[in-house]
């Protein structure tokens, strides 16, 4: 059974669903992410959870039981809030004790078990400091600390990296995937940063205007993304607008205006004059100066108008016979050679057959 | 730097002296070794013993501060609470009904709770319907004190609690309170000085038999402004201007008009 699981979760404001009809399962130990952008109904579906907000439609079931009617404090899951939410009045150790502290946990288990999670966020040399007295860092920290003292059955995260610089995030990201496996605790956590999902998650849920959209794991979600929104969204992809010309169990042929015919591979059976995308990354796509080098199934010629030059990766916006763009990721890996195309090149652009999606519209 | 005005100086200086010069009059004159208060004569401190001696100004003076100890802390609890309230729950009309005593010209307030006490409850005026319309008047101060600390803080701070595991109890009394304590530090020391200074209302539900300090400085100046009333006016303003000044320490954002 799982641990979490929303049913037709919805909640209105007025006129707007933030959250619309939402159906999920979260397994017990999984890295669960709720991805999309601002506004979408992540934090709407946190707090619901976590008891701030009722669903107006819909149910939330805890090991199979509802949680309809669960005060907050008598769930057994913690948050961690996107402003950390320290007691400011509390020293660390005081903080990190208050969960156990409100659970009637004896002084000596408190202290030992306080001192142990302080030592699992690195911050020992901390205790007896007060939160305004912290880095941005540090006080993150002591939220998770905080939220995992008591070994909850769930944590959920509000985007408790969105504060933190570049640097820091991406260590914290490294400490948080090492945290979740040592403590073994289920993670609901909610971001808007696409990479961040994919670099924490065992499934990643994207929402779109109070709706999942697609949930799936990191690498799923990013080679065979549902729709032209999920494509968009996850990383950098190239839309071509398209429609089926031939389908067969191999082979999958489409017809883009203006450019020609494209081969991809699609198992769906699809029906001839069908539109939709062609989504294609990057960095499937290659870039040659010479014809014959260009030696793979999708062939089309271009030039190139804009790069930009990133050291160990050039990405190449090649303009197509039919005026549109497509970007191309090169890795400049030959030694001596930092690049191998100028703005102005005529040159080929190709990929394989299987290298794209076709995404119905 | 841009210089200081001329002008605004004296014009500052013109209304401070308005002020405060009657003030320092008072002070000056109950150290006057005379009984008029008209020219400087010499130093003494016989006002003062002779306050001690006065059977009715001390009496006056204990009924004042037990009412002004006692309305000052239901006026603090209940504020308090209305405070929370108005923060917490974004009802129109709180705020309308807290505050209303507080813009409320005094004699009014006085006025209608005269005939609210003796039409409406028929109670036999005195220390009861003083204590009762002084926390009135109060409460509206510590709300607004209370409420403005609260506004300053972040919100999922309290959310916190109770996802901690803290009850609703348990997160007033080990988060809430804590944090507006400064408030109602303040909020009390702010009603003590209403409540002790308060001459207006307390004269309209006072009746007869009780006294407090400013009705008996009243009915002593009825007579004559005597040196013994400058040496407890000077008294009064110490006591009062300690607790204003203590009261901004503890919520200087709330006193000084800030958020
Ligand atoms: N209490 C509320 N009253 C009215 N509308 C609300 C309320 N809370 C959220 N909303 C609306 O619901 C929608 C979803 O809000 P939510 O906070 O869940 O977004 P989010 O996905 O967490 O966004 P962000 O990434 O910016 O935090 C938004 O359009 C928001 O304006
Ligand atoms: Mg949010």
């Amino acid at each position: 059974m799982a641990l979490l699981e929303f049913r037709n979760l919805t909640r209105r404001f007025g006129d707007l669903s933030a959250v619309n009809d939402v159906s999920l399962a979260i397994e017990a130990g999984e890295f669960f992410t709720l991805l999309g952008p601002s506004g979408c109904g992540k934090t709407t579906i946190l707090r619901m959870i976590a008891g701030f907000d009722a669903p107006d439609a819909g149910d939330i079931l805890l090991d199979g039981v509802s949680l309809a009617g669960v005060p907050p404090e008598k769930r057994p899951l913690h948050t961690v809030f996107q402003s950390y939410a320290l007691f400011p009045h509390m020293t660390v150790a005081g903080n990190v004790a208050f969960p156990l502290e409100m659970a009637k946990k004896s002084a000596l288990e408190i202290r030992c078990r306080v001192n142990e999670t302080l030592a699992l966020v690195h911050l020992e040399d901390k205790a007896d400091s007060f939160p305004h007295e912290l880095s941005g860092g540090q006080k993150q920290r002591v939220a998770l600390a905080r939220g995992l003292v008591n070994k909850p059955r769930l944590l959920l995260l509000d985007e408790p990296l969105g504060a933190l610089d570049a640097k820091l995030r991406e260590e914290m990201q490294v400490e948080l995937i090492a945290l979740q496996r040592e403590v073994g605790i289920t993670f609901v956590f909610v971001t808007h940063a696409q990479q961040e999902a994919l670099a924490l998650s065992h499934r990643i849920a994207v929402m779109r205007n109070g709706r999942v959209e697609q949930c799936d794991e990191p690498d799923k979600l990013y080679t065979q993304p549902a729709n032209r929104f999920v494509a968009d969204f996850i990383g950098k992809i190239n839309l071509i607008d398209v429609e089926v010309a031939v389908s067969t169990k191999v082979l999958l042929t489409l017809k883009a205006p203006g450019l020609g015919e494209i081969a991809a591979a699609d198992p769906r059976p699809l029906k001839a004059g069908e539109r939709g995308a062609f989504a294609l990354r990057p960095e499937l796509i290659r870039v040659h100066g010479h014809k014959e080098s260009a030696d793979l199934k999708n062939r089309f010629a271009g030039t190139v108008r804009e790069l930009l030059y990133l050291g160990d990766v050039t990405l190449y916006k090649v303009a197509l016979a039919d005026g549109q763009v497509i970007e191309a990721l090169m890795p400049n890996a030959a030694p001596g050679r930092a690049k191998f195309h100028e703005v102005g090149d005529p040159v080929w652009v190709c990929w394989r057959h299987d290298a794209g999606v076709f995404l119905k519209d | 730097m841009k210089r200081p005005n001329i002008w605004l100086w004296t014009a500052s200086l013109a209304v401070y002296a308005f002020l405060y010069i009657p003030l320092a009059v008072v002070v000056i004159f109950s150290f006057n070794d005379s009984m008029l208060n008209a020219e400087w004569v010499g130093f003494t401190l016989d006002w003062y013993a002779k306050l001690l001696g006065d059977g009715e100004m001390l009496r006056a003076a204990a009924n004042s501060l037990l009412i002004a100890l006692l309305s000052s802390s239901i006026a603090t609890a209940l504020g308090a609470m209305a405070g929370i309230a108005m923060h917490r729950w974004r009802f129109r009309w709180l705020p309308f009904l807290v505050l209303t005593p507080v813009a409320m010209p005094e004699i009014l307030l006085g006025v209608s709770l005269l005939l609210f006490f003796r039409q409406v409850l028929d109670l036999t005026l005195g220390f009861f319907s003083i204590l009762v319309a002084h926390i009135t008047f109060s409460i509206g101060f510590v709300a607004v004190i209370v409420r403005a600390r609260l506004a300053g803080m972040d919100e999922s701070i309290f959310e916190a609690a109770r996802d901690l595991g803290a009850t609703p109890w348990a997160s007033f009394r080990r988060v809430t309170l804590p944090l507006i304590l400064p408030a109602l530090v303040a909020g009390f020391l702010m009603s003590f000085t209403l409540s002790i200074d308060d001459f207006v209302i307390t004269f309209f539900v006072a009746g007869v038999g009780v006294t407090t300090l400013p009705l008996q400085i009243y009915s002593m100046i009825k007579v004559a402004v005597t040196p013994e009333v400058n040496a407890v006016s000077t008294l009064l303003m110490a006591l009062t201007l300690t607790l204003i000044l203590t009261a901004s320490r503890f919520a200087p954002d709330v006193l000084r008009g800030r958020q």
